[in-house]
């Protein structure tokens, strides 16, 4: 069956919708590229998002445009997805910070008593 | 130097055909809008027809300064006997491997123009070319990334981009058909005329096309298809039109 619509541009393109059998190989996608943009010389990249391309020059071209068409931009990194190394979810615990590590922390030293007592003693 | 009447018609028509190429392949590009190839390609081409639109409207808005109609007015109400677009833009998009062709084609060709244009006597249009720079070298790495990439991609990628560039040459051609006042232009520096545009064109699309892979159509060997900068166009451009106005038309004094 021919898709009928209100929009002449589809039914001048002539879709079928005849489902396919839903099986994709994966030829059916590009690979994947990790999108980083700078914003101002000077700056950190940061990532904004990922893009199909099928190769790293069209990577760029494709992230031009999905995410620097607003606002200001003045370079843009990719990376392929498969060359990011990646820590496991199921390691998340790893980062839980333990419950008593104030001593790294300069804040945790009170000083200011033994600071007065000091001069309390000179003083004298 | 002071602008006779003639050079002022001349700027008039350099302007026109300008807006309407613009105007026309915008619109035609922007009919994938929706049926891309993937989703990246889709916003990304659909992208570049609004940025026609919006490089169209800015050459409306220096005729309107110059005593022509509203763009809005300009663009909405001709006939297509009326627009001086080139054959090339209004026809059909076809597939994607003739869109992609005529996108490296036309683009080159246009961003070859606002190049030098740049330096043109007429300020206000040297300025635009100088705001639209950017937007059309994008435009261009665009076509070039596809045209690459396809021409090593499988026997059929290559073949039908190689058939389209061999088809569409003619077609091509006609961007560059000449006007009533090529002399004018040329000798107030309003503009470098069609025939120096064509070389610095050809140049660049037959090294562009040789790095790709693919075989480079003979200048002499094609009979260019001229006509639209004359009014003459090919009956897919009246549909267009219609589609197009389809809304403006309901009422076109309608505030948007």
């Amino acid at each position: 069956m021919i898709v009928k619509s209100l929009d002449p541009r589809i039914n001048r393109a002539a879709l079928d919708d005849e489902r396919t059998d839903g099986v994709q190989t994966p030829m059916d996608q590009f690979e994947t590229y990790e999108v980083f943009q700078q914003i101002k010389r000077g700056t950190h990249h940061t990532h904004v998002g990922t893009v199909h391309a099928p190769n790293e020059e069209l990577a760029l071209i494709f992230a031009k445009e999905q995410f620097c068409r607003r606002g200001t931009s003045v370079n843009i990194w990719i990376v392929r997805t498969d060359n990011i190394y990646t820590t496991p979810y199921e390691d998340a615990d790893m980062f839980e910070t333990s419950t008593y590590k104030d001593y790294r922390e300069p804040d945790a030293y009170k000083v200011m008593d033994r600071i007065q007592a000091f001069k309390e003693r000179t003083k004298a | 130097m002071e602008l006779t009447e003639r050079h002022v018609e001349g700027l008039k028509e350099l302007l026109y055909k300008m807006a309407d190429d613009q105007l026309i392949i915008g619109h035609r590009n922007s009919e994938w809008t929706g049926l891309g190839p993937i989703l990246e390609e889709d916003i990304a081409f659909s992208s570049m027809a609004q940025d026609k639109i919006g490089q169209s409207h800015a050459l409306f808005e220096l005729l309107n300064g110059l005593g022509e109609n509203e763009p809005d007015i300009v663009a909405f109400t001709r006939n297509s006997n009326q627009f001086h677009n080139c054959q090339l833009v209004e026809l059909p998009i076809g597939e994607y491997d003739f869109s992609l062709v005529r996108h490296f084609y036309f683009d080159h060709a246009e961003a070859l123009r606002f190049e030098a244009l740049m330096d043109s006597s007429f300020e206000p249009l040297s300025m635009i070319a100088r705001k639209y720079k950017g937007e059309i070298k994008y435009h261009t790495l665009h076509a070039d990334s596809w045209l690459k990439i396809l021409a090593k991609g499988t026997e059929e990628s290559f073949t039908r981009i190689q058939n389209n560039i061999n088809e569409f040459f003619p077609h091509a051609l006609g961007i560059f058909e000449q006007g009533d006042y090529e002399k004018e232009l040329i000798e107030a520096d309003i503009f470098i005329g069609e025939e120096a545009l064509r070389t610095r064109w050809y140049e660049k699309i037959s090294a562009l096309l040789t790095s790709f892979g693919y075989s480079v159509p003979a200048l002499d060997s094609a009979t260019p298809i001229y006509g639209g900068r004359k009014g003459v166009h090919t009956p897919s451009l009246q549909p267009l039109l219609d589609e197009m106005t389809e809304v403006f038309s309901i009422d076109p004094t309608a505030e948007w």
